[in-house]
């Protein structure tokens, strides 16, 4: 069974002559455990897509499957974690009452929570900061607890929406390390939607390359780079064409 | 001053355990120390003022000197405390209705879009009507000499500060953490009690220091229209009737000092209620 199923889905914002077609004809399967990003210029329905099978946002035509159900389904029986562009940490919370937000609402008990808090920022290496205050956070390390927050609950996917679009280069390639280091010990689906090429090639199996007016899917490039990756792979010739082979689905459809 | 976005978590170490609300003593000596200039004006407005009295000999009528208001204030002490007595039940009876109210509408209002759409223009409207003018009818209603007239005035004058400000918390919320909610499955309840509440605090408490110095306002003016032998606003308006100009600063003094410990008291119930605010990060924090 595949983890994620999107078959012949469209969505059309407004209606009448104002009307955008954000998405046309997307079909796309992913297999469990498998790590997909989405890649397009601004505009091209990627974040649109993520938030279809989020059931943030509902489809105009289609049909689409989170782990075998509908993505209502899914998402109240949380099989998915999301993290946004913005790390949305809750300000009047500790980064610990943060990261247990999602298990409050489930009903875990206090005990469960802590303990499940405590190893959630070990994995994302932030231990040491269960009681400090978002505020006191850098935003490389917000990230980080935002992705903790959504591992909490221990979901079979994750979905990432541009979740280190506002970070600089740096914090950025050392926050791409530390997602592999998390996804190769769990093994979830990951999608994961950006607009930096090196970025996609470097993380995913596949790169699913979107182009604009309608949104659709132009190109699915299979990244047969071994894991795991680090900085070697960055300087990779192999990594290099993967980068070029991108760049031109991108361009192709300029 | 901004949080600059560090990378390096030596930065952060630095002060670990003087998170919000911890007070080492040297923090305590500074936070003290920045009143000094305060104090040091205050006593040098006093001292021009009593000079300028003196030196021009003005009429106590015109102006009192400070030091004849402190002689007079220690005389009559018990009559004007007892004159405050009233005052401060009238103005804190107002305030927790006025309060009470106010919230209840807030959230009914937040609560119910149409509501909202149908009650907050005029709520906006009458925040600005003169709503002490009301005093008068007030005392007809509930009688001259009783406290729940004057509590009527001040629970409505603090009512829509209190009540606009609260639904604009209620509702003025982060798409982003609403969506965060949806994408974890958080029943309507759990949003309105993990994520709305907590973001109106800041907006209810900006109005509740409003509303403090309005009460004893409130109070005082509304009793110029009448009221009991011993409160502050008729005492004040009987003494500087009859040109006892001392007595009537006397008077004010405590209502001075009850508009300072009303308010005092809402920063502090601020400041337990949200550690976490912007406001109240001290420099050593950042």
């Amino acid at each position: 069974m595949s983890a994620v199923d999107i078959r012949g889905v469209s969505k059309v914002f407004g209606s009448g002559p104002g009307q955008v077609e954000a998405l046309k004809d997307i079909d796309l399967s992913i297999e469990s455990g498998q790590f997909v990003s989405l890649i397009g210029p601004s505009g091209c329905g990627k974040s649109t897509l993520l938030r279809l099978v989020g059931d943030l946002l509902p489809p105009t035509g289609g049909s689409l499957t989170v782990a075998g159900k509908t993505p209502h389904e899914a998402r109240l029986s949380r099989d998915y974690g999301m993290v946004f562009q913005q790390a949305t940490l809750l300000d009047w919370r500790s980064v610990r009452a943060n990261v247990e937000l999602p298990l409050e609402i489930m009903g875990a008990s206090a005990d469960e929570r802590t303990a499940r808090a405590e190893e959630m920022l070990e994995l994302v290496q932030l231990g040491d900061f269960g009681g400090h205050y978002p505020w006191q956070l850098s935003g490389g390390m917000q990230q980080r607890v935002a992705i903790a927050r959504a591992l909490s609950f221990k979901p079979s996917l994750l979905l990432m929406d541009e979740p280190f679009g506002a970070l600089d280069e740096m914090t950025r390639e050392a926050m791409q390390d530390e997602l592999l280091r998390i996804w190769e010990r769990s093994k979830r689906t990951v999608i994961f939607v950006t607009h930096s090429i090196p970025e996609a090639v470097f993380l995913s199996q596949r790169t699913v390359v979107m182009s604009r007016r309608p949104g659709r899917i132009t190109r699915i490039v299979d990244i047969d780079l071994p894991y795991p990756r680090d900085e070697d792979t960055r300087e990779d010739r192999r990594f290099y064409d993967k980068v070029t082979e991108v760049r031109e689905a991108l361009r192709e459809h300029e | 001053m901004t949080t600059e976005p560090h990378s390096d978590p030596d930065v952060y170490s630095a002060f670990e355990g003087d998170l919000p609300g911890t007070v080492t003593p040297s923090a305590l000596r500074r936070r003290l120390r920045r009143y000094v200039p305060a104090l040091v004006l205050a006593f040098l407005v006093l001292v021009v003022w009593e000079l300028v009295v003196r030196v021009f000999d003005i009429e106590e009528f015109i102006l009192a000197k400070p030091t004849e208001i402190y002689s007079t204030f220690l005389d009559e002490f018990d009559t004007v405390v007892e004159a405050g007595w009233t005052t401060v039940r009238e103005a804190l009876l107002g305030l927790a209705l006025g309060t009470v109210f106010g919230v209840l509408a807030a959230v009914a209002t937040a609560r119910w879009a149409g509501l909202r759409e149908g009650l907050l223009p005029f709520a906006v409207a009458a925040n600005s009507i003169p709503i002490l003018a009301l005093a008068p009818i007030a005392n007809q209603w509930f009688g001259l000499t009783s406290i729940t007239a004057k509590a009527a005035v001040v629970s409505v004058i603090v009512f829509f500060p209190v009540m606009i400000n609260t639904v604009r918390g209620l509702t003025e919320v982060d798409p982003g953490e609403l969506e965060l909610m949806r994408a974890i499955a958080a029943p309507p309840r759990e949003v309105v009690r993990r994520v709305r509440i907590p973001n109106a605090l800041p907006y209810f408490f900006s109005a509740l220091k409003v509303a403090a110095a309005l009460a004893v306002i409130g109070a005082i003016v509304a009793e110029y229209f009448g009221g009991r032998t011993a409160s502050l606003g008729f005492y004040i308006t009987q003494q500087a009737g009859a040109f006892k100009f001392a007595e009537a600063w006397s008077a004010i003094i405590v209502g001075s000092f009850l508009g300072i410990a009303i308010y005092g008291s809402v920063l502090l119930l601020e400041r337990w209620a949200m550690p976490w605010h912007v406001s109240l990060r001290t420099a050593d924090d950042r």
